[in-house]
């Protein structure tokens, strides 16, 4: 797209927003649970500009690929996509169009419940973003606008307000099988609003698996709310494979109990634009949390994760490695806040960001944010910006193998660090092909 | 071992090189038969870790003159991956770690490569796994060690029983091991040096890049020579370097000084 002079670029971002919220108005009716949250989401998303290079939370993203995409919503699939991989055994797959239930047809795996209307609207009035700036008003508890600190991410705004369907489920115990939530665009275009509300009980267990497709000019928009309660354990993987001009924003809000355990990880490639806010509450310390996240950029795409973990009591624990391949003209954005209030005494948090810089075109910005008030605590954070070790690449090339096999080696090496804890289900993805943009092997 | 018909493998001919522009080598003269071993000794410095760089194709150095031939071929003029596939081997003095690259896999594709140029069919994941457990023994290295990341880890005695176990695998037929005992412990030496000796036969030929003479205790070599200020000064036998042990490299210092007064050929 052709850079627009400045009044011209305001005046398509504020209409951008707008009409988007007019064709949806038009569009069909939500899902009858979801339609007051919505409502209020869009009242308070009419409210807030439009995210521009002018606030410090966007300073290094130009959403200049967001406003290319053609605000309304894509049409709904008429057939699932010929190009997801087959099911694979001990996982359960449920995908998201936007329109349809994906419960429909389907059976939920024994321990996990689709989440009762009435009970619905309930929890949404109690947590969801989609009130983001209102909440001081009735004084409610609102994990996800606590995590952002004051108010909710616009990203989360932005799905909250456009998606006409959620899919709520209750998880009790153990569940054996992986649960999948695939989303893919393919080469629609226009904008897939997605959200997901996940309650973990006490002591419950799941893997789960998001992944998110698109080649063509489309905005893949998330919000996932989760709250684990105590003992629950989480074991979260997200895929994001994009192509050609396709966005994707995802605000990933998680609630956790003392004694819960969240592990995280994700592999984004290819988006003109992708933007992931993993935001993390303890709610009272006491638990742990494990971030994992890959993200590759080439030619002039733009990745951006803005992370936030909040401890709001004692011993808690989180481990956080961020990697990053730039290459070509691409840009990686890493902004890692972690909280930790008088409150939080014995917080133990380790936070580690890791760029390869492959091209001299591309560039990296990084950014640890680590607020620290309570004394006794064990934080520590590191950056570290490189290219591929000339020494390594020689150390391969004297046993032989030649200069490109021996880079991909490396970069293979680099990768498999953050994708070898992704859930295991998630190998018929080939996230490694895909963040190195290989041609997959035959499976 | 010594045969005056043995053919040669390595023809080093008045060879100058320089790293970032300052000259390292200046004028090395060397040649290694099949069978023999050879040492090369001097102090920090001296040249010999370059040039054992340098025959192995490290792009930080450039030649800039003289020629080194290979069973008749070119070696400057190949990439170090050809160099290695030929049968030209460099044990490191600092084993690289490759996080997240299993050894396992490393040692596949290296052995792989290699056998492909002796004309000898790849190994799949089976058949290599049988091969590299009998190599394992040359240096009672831990099966476990195949499993982690390439040297990740490993402790210096560690490190150089990898690389020995990668000199077994890849069979070469010039071996260069940059200053292989640096590190270790005594048993940790013994162990590397019984590697080395087993694999040292009378149609390879082994260049042993040292500071001290403890090496050659338990490495005996045919050809001992002393390498100052980018140049070899002096060729003797194995009682060469019992000599350095006894008279320290002083002497050396008097030697080049008389050298540079009134440049000879040396080598």
């Amino acid at each position: 797209m052709a850079p627009l002079s400045m009044p011209t670029a305001v005046a398509a971002a504020s209409s951008w927003g707008s009409e988007l919220l007019l064709a949806l108005e038009s569009g069909p009716s939500p899902q009858p649970a979801l339609a007051a949250a919505r409502q209020r989401a869009a009242r308070a998303l009419a409210d807030r500009p439009l995210p521009s290079r002018r606030q410090e939370a966007w300073r290094f993203t130009d959403i200049a690929p967001l406003l290319a995409i053609t605000p309304a919503q894509l049409p709904p699939a008429t057939t699932v996509p010929a190009t997801l991989p087959s099911v694979t055994p001990g996982v359960v797959r449920l995908v998201l169009d936007g329109h349809g239930d994906p419960l429909a047809g389907g059976n939920l795996p024994a321990g996990i419940e689709a989440i009762p209307a009435a009970d619905l609207e309930a929890l949404l009035q109690e947590t969801s973003t989609d009130r983001g700036e209102d909440r001081g008003a009735n004084g409610a508890s609102n994990h996800a606008a606590a995590a952002a600190g004051s108010e909710a991410p616009w990203s989360g705004l932005l799905a909250a307000a456009t998606a006409g369907q959620i899919l709520a489920l209750r998880v009790r115990g153990a569940i054996e099988p992986t649960l999948e939530l695939v989303s893919d665009a393919a080469s629609a275009e226009g904008v897939l609003p997605l959200r997901l509300l996940l309650i973990l009980e006490p002591e419950a267990r799941l893997e789960l698996l998001q992944v998110h497709r698109a080649s063509a000019a489309s905005l893949t928009t998330v919000l996932l709310e989760a709250r684990l309660g105590a003992g629950a354990r989480l074991s979260h993987g997200l895929i994001a494979q994009g192509g050609g001009a396709a966005v994707l924003l995802a605000d990933l809000a998680v609630e956790q109990d003392p004694g819960s355990h969240y592990a995280f990880t994700s592999a984004v490639a290819g988006w003109a634009l992708s933007r992931l806010e993993p935001r993390v509450l303890q709610s009272g310390g006491g638990a742990t949390t494990r971030l994992r996240s890959l993200q590759r950029v080439d030619e002039r795409q733009i990745a951006d994760q803005h992370s936030q973990v909040r401890f709001e009591g004692p011993e808690g624990e989180l481990d956080q490695l961020h990697k990053v391949i730039a290459d070509g003209a691409g840009r990686s954005v890493f902004n890692g806040a972690v909280a930790v209030p008088r409150a939080a005494q014995r917080t133990d948090a380790v936070q580690l960001s890791r760029s390869l810089l492959l091209s001299d075109r591309a560039r990296i910005d990084t950014k640890p944010q680590l607020e620290i008030v309570a004394d006794d605590v064990k934080c520590a954070h590191g950056a570290t910006v490189s290219r591929l070790q000339s020494e390594e690449l020689f150390y391969l090339q004297s046993r032989g193998i030649a200069a490109a096999n021996a880079s991909r080696l490396l970069l293979r090496g680099y990768c498999g660090e953050v994708l070898r804890e992704l859930p295991a289900a998630a190998a018929i993805w080939q996230p490694l092909a895909m963040v190195l943009a290989e041609e997959a092997p035959r499976p | 071992m010594i045969r005056p018909e043995a053919p040669v493998l390595l023809e080093i001919r008045d060879l100058h090189a320089s790293v970032a522009d300052q000259p390292i080598l200046h004028g090395v003269n060397l040649t290694i038969r099949a069978g023999e071993i050879h040492a090369v000794m001097g102090r920090n410095g001296s040249g010999k870790s370059t040039l054992s760089k340098l025959l192995a194709g490290h792009p930080a150095y450039t030649v800039t003159g003289g020629s080194v031939t290979y069973r008749g071929e070119d070696l400057l003029a190949l990439a170090p991956e050809l160099r290695a596939r030929r049968g030209v081997f460099l044990g490191f003095q600092y084993p690289v770690e490759i996080p997240g690259v299993s050894n396992l896999e490393f040692l596949r594709v290296a052995t792989n490569g290699r056998r492909l140029e002796q004309g000898a069919e790849e190994l799949d994941t089976f058949a290599f796994e049988d091969l590299v457990r009998e190599r394992l023994a040359v240096v009672q290295m831990d099966p476990a060690f195949l499993d982690r990341s390439v040297n990740e880890g490993f402790s210096g005695g560690e490190k150089k029983r990898n690389e020995i176990l990668q000199m077994a695998l890849l069979d070469p037929l010039v071996a260069i091991l940059d200053e292989t005992d640096s590190g270790l412990d005594i048993d940790a030496l013994r162990i590397v040096a019984g590697g080395v000796n087993q694999l040292a036969t009378p149609d390879n030929a082994t260049l042993l890049i040292t500071h001290y003479q403890r090496l050659l205790d338990v490495i005996t070599p045919d050809y001992v020579h002393v390498m100052a200020a980018g140049r070899i000064l002096r060729t003797g036998g194995k009682d060469l370097a019992l000599e350095l042990e006894d008279r320290g490299y002083d002497w050396v210092d008097a030697e080049l000084a008389a050298l540079e007064s009134a440049p000879v050929e040396v080598g």
